[in-house]
C-alpha cells in the first residue's frame, strides 16, 4: 500500500529509502498493522469471558498465549511505533532540519521491528507481558518463550537507537535561530520520552538477559532452586517498565498539545507548565516503580516510599490536564475528529490518573492488586490516553500525508463508538476487580455479577470492534478516493496561520 | 507563555498537592495500623503450588483446597510457594500475599462472621491458574 498518492512511487523505493517521512511512513504502517492484530486478540478474550464455560478457546494455554501476545503487540508493536512515526514526521519539521540526525540509524531502528514482531507471533508465548520468574524460567514452554525474549531484546536495542537519533535531532540540529525554549511541546515530549528511554530500557536489557541464560540453566539469577531471587527481577522489570510507561503517555499527550489549541484557535494556555510537566514527569516517574510490588512481602518502610514516589508524579500529570481546560477555556474550539479524540482523551486520562492514585495507596491496593481493576487502570491509559490520543493525530495527519480527506462523518461515528465502548470496557472493569476477579483467567466460577459485569464488558468490546472497522474503511477508502484536501487549511479552521508545521510529503 | 498571569494554575497544583498528601497520610496510617499482627494470632503456613493450595495448622493438621477457621480469632498466614509465583487472597476480607519460592511471606486477618467465603489465586501461574481456588470456612469456636 502506498499513502503517498500524489506522485505515487513503487513500495520499494519507500522501503530502501532513509527519508524522514518515508520512515515514518513505515513505522506508521506496521503499528496500525498491530494495532488490528492485536486488537482482534483482545476481542477473542472478551467473547470466551462472556459467559463461565469454554466459549470459543479451547483450552486455558491457548487463552493464557492469547493476552500475553495481545499486551506485548500493543504496547510494543503499535504504541511505540505509532509514536515513532508521528516523531519522525514532524521532529524533524519541528526543530526545522531536513532530516533525522542519522538517517541510516533511523532506517535500521524501524526495520528491527518487523523481525520483532514476526518471532513474538510466530513464537506465541504464555508468560504475560511481564515475563516473571520462575514461572517464565522453570514453567513456561520454549520456543516460544525464547522467541519472545529475543523479539524484546529487538525491540529494546531499536528503542533506544530511535531514542539517541531523537535526541541529537533535536538538541543538535535545531535551526541555530532556535533555542530550546521555542521547541513546541510535541518535540518536547519525543526529547523526554527518549532521555528516559535511555535511562530505563538498559535495565530490562540485563534483566532479559538473565532470563535467558536462566533458562537456559547456566545461570541462577531469578531461578529459587539454584539459590535466585524472582523478587530481583520483578525490581528490574519495573525499574524499566514503570518509567516507560511515562514513555507511552506523554508522546500522546504532545500530540494533544498540538491539536487541542490548534482546534480551540488559541494559543496553549501555558508553554512552561507543559514543558515543566514533562521534565518533572520523566525525572519523578523513576521513583515509583515498585508500587506494582506491594504484595509481594515489601517491608511497611519501601512500600511508603513508593507510594510516596507515585504520589509525587501525580501533580504534574495533573498540570498538562489543567493546561488543556485552560486553552479550549473560551476558545472558539472546532469540533472536528482529530478533536473530539483529543478532547475525550483528556477526559479518560483524568479517570485513569484518579483510579492510579487509588492503587497507589497501599492498604487499598490490596483490593485491587491483580484484579480486573487493575486492567480497567492501565486500559484507561493505553487505550483511552494513548490510543485516542494517537488516533486523533492519525486523523489529524492524514490530509498531510495523503493529500486527501477522511470523512468526517465516518471519524466522528468512530469517536462516538469507540468512546462508549471504552467507558463500557473499562470502567465496568473496575467494578468487577473490586468484586475480585483476578485477572488474566481462562475461566470464572458463575458468580451473577462476576457474569453481568463481563457481558457488559463484552458488549463494549465489541462496539470499539466495529468502530475500528468502520476506521479502516474509511482510512483505506479515502487515501485512494478521498476529496483532496485543502493542504492550506484541511479543517477549515480559517486560514494558514493555524498549521505552522504540516508534515510535507517529499515528493510533492 | 508569558503575558497573563498564572495564579489560577499555582493555586490548582496546590490543591492537587493537598489532596496526594492527604491520600498518603491516610494510608500510611492505615497500613500501620493493619500491619500490626495481634500476639495471640495462630500461624497457618499456607503453601501455593501448581495448583492448588495447602494450609497446616499450627497442630499440623493439613487441609487441601479448604481452610476452617473458628470466628472472633486471630491468624497469622505464612506464606510460602514449591514452585512458581502464586499470590493467596480472600478478597471478602482484603487478604493478599504473594506466595514466592524462597520467601516466607506473611498476612493476618480475624474472621468476625460465621460463613463461607473464597479463596482464589491472583497472581498467574500458568495452565489451571483459573482454577486455582479453595474455601473459607468460618465456624463457631469448637470448646
Ligand atoms: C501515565 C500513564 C500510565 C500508564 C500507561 C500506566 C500503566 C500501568 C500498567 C500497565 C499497570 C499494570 C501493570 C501490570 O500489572 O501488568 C499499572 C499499574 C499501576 N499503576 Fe499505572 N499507569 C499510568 C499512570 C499511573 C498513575 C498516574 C498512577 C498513580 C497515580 C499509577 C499507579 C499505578 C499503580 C499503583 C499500579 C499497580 C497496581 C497493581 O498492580 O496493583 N499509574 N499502570
Ligand atoms: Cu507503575
Ligand atoms: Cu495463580
Amino acid at each position: 500500500m502506498t499513502l503517498e498518492l500524489q506522485k505515487p512511487r513503487p513500495i520499494w523505493q519507500i522501503m530502501f529509502s532513509t527519508h524522514h517521512t518515508d520512515v515514518g511512513l513505515l513505522y506508521l504502517i506496521t503499528s496500525l498493522t498491530f494495532l488490528f492484530l492485536g486488537g482482534s486478540l483482545a476481542l477473542g478474550i472478551r467473547a470466551e469471558l462472556f459467559l463461565p464455560g469454554s466459549q470459543i478457546i479451547a483450552d486455558s494455554m491457548t487463552f493464557n498465549r492469547i493476552f500475553t501476545v495481545h499486551g506485548t503487540t500493543l504496547i510494543f508493536l503499535f504504541i511505540i511505533p505509532f509514536a515513532s512515526a508521528v516523531g519522525n514526521y514532524y521532529v524533524p519539521i519541528m526543530v526545522r532540519y531536513k532530516d533525522m540526525a542519522y538517517p541510516k540509524l533511523n532506517a535500521i531502528a524501524f526495520w528491527m521491528i518487523p523481525p520483532a514482531g514476526v518471532l513474538i507471533w510466530l513464537g506465541f508465548a504464555d508468560f504475560t507481558w511481564y515475563a516473571t520468574p520462575p514461572y517464565s524460567i522453570i514453567s513456561a514452554p520454549g520456543p516460544a518463550a525464547d522467541m519472545w525474549i529475543f523479539g524484546l531484546k529487538i525491540l529494546g536495542v531499536s528503542s533506544v537507537l530511535g531514542a539517541l537519533n531523537f535526541v541529537v535531532t533535536i538538541l543538535k540540529c535545531k535551526h541555530p535561530d532556535m533555542s530550546i525554549g521555542q521547541i513546541p511541546l510535541l518535540a518536547w515530549s519525543f526529547l523526554s520520552t527518549s532521555l528516559i528511554i535511555i535511562v530505563a530500557i538498559p535495565t530490562f536489557a540485563a534483566a532479559l538477559l538473565m532470563l535467558l541464560t536462566d533458562r537456559l540453566g547456566v545461570s541462577g539469577f531469578f531461578n529459587p532452586a539454584l539459590g535466585g531471587d524472582p523478587i530481583a527481577y520483578a525490581h528490574l522489570f519495573w525499574f524499566t517498565f514503570h518509567p516507560e510507561v511515562y514513555v507511552l503517555v506523554i508522546p500522546a499527550i504532545g500530540m494533544m498539545y498540538e491539536i487541542i489549541p490548534r482546534f480551540s484557535r488559541k494559543p496553549i494556555y501555558s508553554y512552561n507548565s507543559g514543558v515543566f510537566a514533562f521534565v518533572m514527569l520523566s525525572i519523578v516517574g523513576f521513583s515509583s516503580w515498585a508500587h506494582h510490588m506491594y504484595a509481594t512481602g515489601m517491608s511497611f518502610t519501601e512500600k511508603t516510599v513508593f507510594m510516596v514516589g507515585t504520589l509525587a508524579a501525580v501533580p504534574a500529570s495533573a498540570m498538562h490536564v489543567f493546561n488543556f481546560i485552560a486553552t479550549m477555556w473560551n476558545g472558539r474550539i472546532k469540533f472536528s475528529t482529530p478533536m473530539m479524540w483529543a478532547v475525550g482523551g483528556i477526559a479518560l486520562f483524568f479517570s485513569a490518573g484518579a483510579g492510579g492514585v487509588v492503587n497507589s495507596a497501599m492498604p487499598l491496593d490490596f483490593t485491587t492488586h491483580d484484579t480486573y481493576w487493575v486492567v480497567g487502570h492501565f486500559h484507561l491509559f493505553v487505550m483511552g490516553t494513548i490510543a485516542f490520543g494517537s488516533i486523533g493525530y492519525l486523523y489529524y495527519m492524514f490530509p498531510y500525508v495523503t493529500g486527501r480527506m477522511y470523512n468526517e462523518t465516518l471519524g466522528k461515528i468512530h469517536f462516538v463508538m469507540a468512546f462508549i465502548g471504552t467507558v463500557l470496557v473499562f470502567f465496568t472493569q473496575h467494578v468487577l476487580g473490586l468484586y475480585g476477579m483476578p485477572r488474566r483467567i481462562y475461566d470464572y466460577p458463575p458468580i451473577p455479577e462476576w457474569i453481568a459485569m463481563n457481558q457488559i464488558a463484552t458488549v463494549g468490546a465489541m462496539i470499539i470492534g466495529i468502530s475500528m472497522a468502520i476506521f479502516l474503511a474509511n482510512m483505506i477508502y479515502s487515501a485512494g478516493k478521498g476529496k483532496p484536501a485543502d493542504t492550506d487549511d484541511p479543517f477549515g479552521l480559517g486560514g494558514k496561520y493555524y498549521y505552522p508545521f504540516e508534515a510535507k510529503n517529499p515528493s510533492h | 507563555m508569558s503575558g497573563h498571569s498564572n495564579w489560577p494554575e499555582w493555586i490548582y497544583v496546590a490543591v492537587v498537592i493537598a489532596l496526594m498528601a492527604w491520600v498518603g497520610a491516610e494510608a500510611w496510617e492505615t497500613e500501620r495500623l493493619i500491619e500490626h499482627v495481634p500476639e495471640d494470632a495462630k500461624i497457618i503456613i499456607v503453601t501455593g503450588q501448581q495448583w492448588f493450595w495447602t494450609f497446616e495448622h499450627e497442630d499440623g493438621t493439613k487441609e487441601i483446597g479448604e481452610l476452617h477457621v473458628e470466628v472472633g480469632k486471630a491468624y497469622k498466614f505464612e506464606v510460602v510457594s514449591k514452585d512458581v509465583n502464586h499470590s493467596f487472597n480472600i478478597h471478602d476480607y482484603v487478604v493478599l500475599m504473594d506466595a514466592i519460592p524462597g520467601r516466607v511471606n506473611t498476612v493476618w486477618f480475624a474472621p468476625d462472621k460465621v460463613g463461607e467465603h473464597d479463596i482464589q489465586c491472583r497472581e498467574y501461574c500458568g495452565l489451571i491458574h483459573y482454577n486455582m481456588r479453595g474455601t473459607l470456612y468460618v465456624t463457631e469456636p469448637s470448646s
